[in-house]
């Protein structure tokens, strides 16, 4: 039962949210916050008896012969544990945000739901569970798009429908189409539909679909177009939901669908894998050079999510195991490094009503802590070692030339080329003089300036301790192997 | 006297003789028999679905008459299962009406205050005896005291488009009911026999039951709303008052779809009228986009509710050309169209009944100036917001479970395009939904703030319960699967679960 | 000819000639004679499936639902009577739609 709190419990806080209404405000900090550190206990303790081998599972009937199951595999760990650790984090930054927004209560209200919906994404055990909580994540995340109520937020919330409910058609299809033809498909490290191999051209029509639903929101090229849109939401959603809930999902998708509901040996034989590398591997080009032209300091975040996202797709479909522990262990540690860089972006704009690269000269002085906090999610980003990104980059690229794909090697050295091109400037323009007098008062609100300060910090810290069991990466690892017969990082 | 026996008949006669009291009652004290008799129903119908499941379908002969002259009513899984949702879907009804028709203290009832007590109460009594009747002929005086009372409903609304649209209303009514006598004229004149069952027994190739049945279904589509003679549909569903407009859409167009289920099922052996299964199910899914469609461009809520049923009942005629597969794949589409009944009517009817709300709180129901509403009436937009998602078939909404259900179905036997049928008509449900949804979303601006505030009225919780019935529908699907079990054709097909 | 034949023959036509008047005759009350047509035609075939076996005794199924039909058909005769009234004093229209000259 442990396995359904994570989605319970903040269920139960945003529906408790809803509940308390607009005025009650410390109540609402205080269900939110003790929800947010419940969920993060209840996934670490599932986590330790992940890493002990006892994985917990449960499931409910819902359909005649259909059950939505969950499962607290490692892999789904990651990916919740992402979530709810960020959420109490975020939660924190947005009080201070928030502190004089209107409709407090929705907001908050949905962003729980949002979390519940990541989590029943991360801990389903087969394609229904996931697909039923990629829909709910999909409308818990439209009123946050829309929760300005401004004509701009309403156009962005509409693409965002549009988007992610046709991605949400072309899953439903496939997956019904999969189980017509192969019965319930549990997850299964290394695939599970070993007894239907041989009907490949409907295997490969339900690859296409599948990895287009799930496409949309890890926002592959051609798909992407809702998300630097969505970026109109509140900072602490496009932190949280557009760095690392929602697009993640899209990118946690990928991964279940290659390793663990086709394997790698049949995405590869299918020649279903290879093509999806090939569109992965130009998303990445396309978001960075994008990335490079933006003055929108949000829009350039933005299609620096959409490249780094691709990092994740890419590296599950070269179906080489070092560079599925890199794309997974990506999953993290680019969620903690986004974050910061969301949560920055914020704080510049809330506090100095900062929205663009070009006004961002001399605020280093001004606020030393949240520019350090970016500088040190941006070498991460950049895969500088010793910070995080550096530690999922490094086994990508390693991977793809293990595996004889040279020419994703070469790729991912010349997107880190290519980040530092976008991130460089922001550091550049921080540490110049100020063009014109700025008013004092420099940091922002403690509750946003100390969730930036230690995401910032995470950026190094979980690089530094890549070596460590526990850490993203050696859980990455972990939770790749099975699909990988007779691999071990070890 | 042996009370178990009679419960096809007890359910009947209590809204029937609710509806008596309440007439002599007068409108001030009409609303608390209605209130009493709702909850009253709901104990026999309880009792009538758990003896279905426990012992299987009964027949009931009236007076211990038995076919061929006398009438029988007979209780099956299927039948047990739209009375729970009438009894259900009623007993919100009836709570939201004593909201609606509330007569302040001091004041005169107004119009309509005094009739739609007992007026509702016959329309469902006679939705009630539809659903248990075992004969063609009774079908029709049914289908009459249904139209009827229905149409007299629609009328309790003021002004000159209400009686426009009940008159519009009443002639595809008869003509509608006269079709169906025809046909059960020309039936009776090649069988010599009433009784469905008797009939499934006796039919064979004849010109004259041909024509007969083809002409009653015809009937029951004109009755149904199915494109395109649905023409009738959305101005008497708008123009009602919202607790009738609920009733309609949410329960009564699916008393005339029951009874085309049972002839189709339960009467007709497999492939008589052939082709017409496959017409009916291309009629649906034109419905299904068409309506949608029509539902996009509607300018006011109430009508964008009613293209929405014409778009919805669609997807129950998609089960004809799937049930001509038989076994597996008729079962998991019979399912599937129980629970999109089911699941419809609930969110349809929350739907309507919130529109009332938005009717009376802001004086109009014109979606372009609604701007604001998720703040302004919270409920209000939760209440669509919950039933919207049923609409759209997302999990978990018992919406989801019919389109999951359906598309099965139909890759299961190997015609896929009914799947996409499916697909895309939830597709552009999230348009017309998510269209009036943004508008709740929308700032304000600067205009002023609804008459009553930003207080939540006492009535607005009846819909919100409902939508939420339908949101979380899915969790009663294995009961609905118990009694889609329990009636003759999913059991001769082999069950629900293979 | 015989009235197996003859009685459903009339009655289909009567029932065609209502079906007609219903849908394309503007004024109400034609209309409501229209439907009266469909009622009495399709009375007129089940009475003549009443007495199709010739010599016999007269099969009282057919007559019974005549009986009820006739009874149903008064009761919507009557509704459909009061709701035109009503129309009628409120708008001043004998039509459904408003004619084009109206209008203007």
């Amino acid at each position: 039962m442990t396995v359904w709190l994570p989605v319970l419990l903040p269920v139960l806080v945003g529906v408790t949210t809803f509940l308390l209404g607009e005025t009650r405000e410390r109540l609402r900090v205080l269900v939110n916050l003790a929800g947010a550190v419940l969920s993060s206990g209840v996934v670490i303790a599932l986590v330790v008896r992940a890493y002990d081998g006892a994985v917990a599972g449960s499931s409910v009937e819902m359909l005649p012969g259909l059950a939505l199951s969950l499962e607290a595999d490692l892999l789904g760990l990651l990916f919740s544990a992402v979530a709810t650790v960020l959420w109490a984090v975020t939660l924190v930054y947005a009080f201070g945000y928030m502190a004089h927004a209107e409709n407090r209560a929705r907001f908050f209200g949905f962003f729980a739901l949002c979390i519940a919906s990541a989590n029943g994404v991360a801990l389903s055990a087969d394609l229904l569970g996931l697909f039923v909580f990629y829909e709910l994540l999909t409308l818990a995340t439209y009123p946050l798009v829309v929760h300005s109520g401004t004509d701009e937020a309403l156009v962005a919330g509409r693409r965002y429908l549009y988007y992610a409910l046709s991605g949400g058609a072309a899953l439903l299809l496939g997956v019904v189409w999969l189980y017509a033809i192969a019965g319930t498909v549990p997850f299964t490290p290394g695939g599970a539909l070993g007894a239907v191999a041989g009907r490949t051209g409907e295997l490969r029509a339900i690859f296409a679909l599948l990895a287009g639903g799930f496409g949309v929101k890890a926002a592959l090229v051609g798909l992407h177009r809702w998300l630097p849109g969505a970026m109109v939401a509140p900072a602490p959603v496009s932190a949280l939901l557009h760095a690392v809930a929602v697009v993640k999902a899209g990118a946690f998708g990928m991964v279940r669908l290659v390793n663990e509901v086709y394997g790698p040996e049949l995405a590869t034989s299918l020649g279903v894998a290879q093509p999806l590398a090939a569109i992965a591997a130009i998303t990445i080009l396309f978001g960075s050079i994008v990335a490079l032209r933006q003055d929108d300091i949000k829009r350039r975040l933005a299609y620096s999510t959409i490249a780094q996202l691709s990092y994740i797709t890419l590296g599950v479909a070269l179906c080489s195991p070092l560079a599925a522990v890199g794309a997974v262990a990506h999953l993290a540690h680019h969620a903690v490094m986004k974050i910061t860089m969301f949560f920055s972006a914020g704080s510049l704009a809330e506090t100095h009503h900062i929205k663009r690269l070009s006004a961002l000269d001399g605020v280093g002085h001004l606020m030393p802590a949240t520019m350090a906090s970016f500088a040190a999610a941006s070498f991460g980003l950049a895969g500088i070692p010793p910070f995080a990104g550096f530690f999922s980059k490094w086994p990508l690229g390693a991977g793809a030339a293990e595996s004889g794909q040279v020419w994703a090697t070469l790729l991912f050295v010349t997107s880190g080329a290519l980040a530092v091109g976008y991130l460089a400037p922001f550091l550049v323009r921080a540490v110049r003089p100020a063009a014109a007098a700025r008013e004092p008062g420099a940091e922002s609100d403690p509750r946003m300036l100390w969730p930036i300060v230690i995401v910032g910090a995470l950026s190094l810290v979980l690089g530094l301790l890549a070596g460590v069991p526990g850490s993203p990466l050696d859980w990455a690892a972990r939770a790749v192997a099975p699909s990988y017969a007779g691999w071990s990082p070890w | 006297m042996n009370l178990v026996a009679h419960l096809p008949v007890i359910v009947i006669m209590m809204p029937l003789i609710g509806a008596s009291i309440a007439f002599v009652a007068g409108p001030r004290r009409a609303p608390l028999v209605t209130v009493a008799t709702a909850v009253l129903t709901i104990a026999p119908v309880a009792w009538l679905g758990a003896r279905v499941l426990a012992e299987g379908p009964t027949r009931y002969e009236i007076g211990g008459w038995g076919g061929p002259l006398g009438i029988v009513l007979v209780a099956d899984g299927l039948s047990a299962a739209f009375l729970g949702l009438v009894a259900i879907v009623g007993l919100g009804v009836t709570l939201y009406a004593t909201g609606y028709y509330r007569v302040a203290t001091g004041s005169r009832p107004g119009p309509g205050h005094g009739l739609y007590w007992t007026l509702w109460l016959f329309m469902w009594s006679s939705l009630n005896a539809l659903l248990l009747t075992g004969d063609v002929f009774n079908v029709y005086v049914c289908l009459e005291l249904v139209g009827l009372s229905a149409v007299a409903l629609v009328t309790l609304a003021e002004g000159a488009e209400p009686l426009r649209a009940a008159m519009r209303y009443l002639f595809a009514s008869i003509l509608g009911a006269m079709t169906y006598l025809l046909g059960v004229a020309l039936l009776y004149a090649a069988t010599g026999v009433l009784d469905m069952r008797m009939l499934a027994d006796s039919l064979g190739p004849s010109v004259a039951a041909e024509t007969g049945l083809a002409l009653m279904v015809a009937a029951l589509l004109l009755k149904t709303a199915l494109v395109p003679m649905h023409f009738w549909l959305p101005t008497a569903h708008a123009a009602a008052p919202s607790p009738v407009s609920a009733a309609l859409s949410a329960l009564v167009v699916k008393g005339s779809f029951f009874v085309t289920l049972r002839l189709f099922l339960d009467v007709m052996p497999a492939g008589y009228l052939g082709g017409a299964d496959v017409l009916i199910g291309v009629l649906g899914a034109v419905a299904i986009v068409w309506g949608s469609i029509q539902a996009l461009l509607q300018e006011r809520i109430k009508l964008l509710v009613a293209y929405s049923t014409v778009a919805q009942v669609g997807y129950l005629f998609l089960l004809f050309p799937l049930a001509r597969h038989g076994g597996e794949v008729l079962s998991a589409a019979l399912l599937g169209v129980l629970v999109h009944a089911l699941a419809h009517a609930f969110a349809k009817s929350s739907m309507f009944l919130a529109a009332g709300v938005t009717l009376k709180r802001f004086g109009h129901d014109r979606i372009a100036d609604l701007p604001g509403t998720a703040r302004r009436a919270p409920v209000i937009a939760a209440t669509f917001a919950l039933a919207g998602v049923t609409m759209m078939g997302l999990p978990p909404s018992g919406g989801f479970g019919a389109k999951w259900l359906i598309a099965s179905a139909a890759l299961a036997s190997g015609e896929w395009w009914w799947a996409a049928v499916v697909l895309v008509g939830g597709l552009l449900a999230s348009a017309y939904m998510f269209r009036l949804l943004a508008v709740f979303m929308a700032a304000p601006g600067g205009r002023p703030l609804p008459v009553g505030g930003v207080r939540t009225l006492r009535t607005e919780w009846v819909p919100l319960a409902l939508a939420a019935a339908s949101f979380l529908l899915v969790l009663a699907v294995p009961l609905v699967t118990r009694l889609a079990e329990a009636s003759a054709v999913v059991a001769q097909a082999g069950g629900v679960v293979p | 000819m015989s009235t197996t034949v003859l009685y459903p023959l009339l009655g289909a036509a009567l029932f065609a000639l209502g079906v007609w008047g219903l849908l394309a005759r503007k004024h109400l009350i034609h209309k409501v004679i229209a439907a009266n047509f469909l009622g009495s035609g399709v009375f007129l075939v089940l009475i003549g499936l009443a007495g199709r076996t010739a010599g016999a005794d007269p099969d009282p199924v057919p007559l019974a639902m005549v009986l009820t039909g006739i009874v149903v058909t008064v009761a919507l005769t009557a509704l459909a009577l009061a709701l035109i009234k009503r129309y009628y004093s409120a708008t001043g229209l004998d039509t459904l739609e408003p004619a084009e000259e109206a209008e203007q």
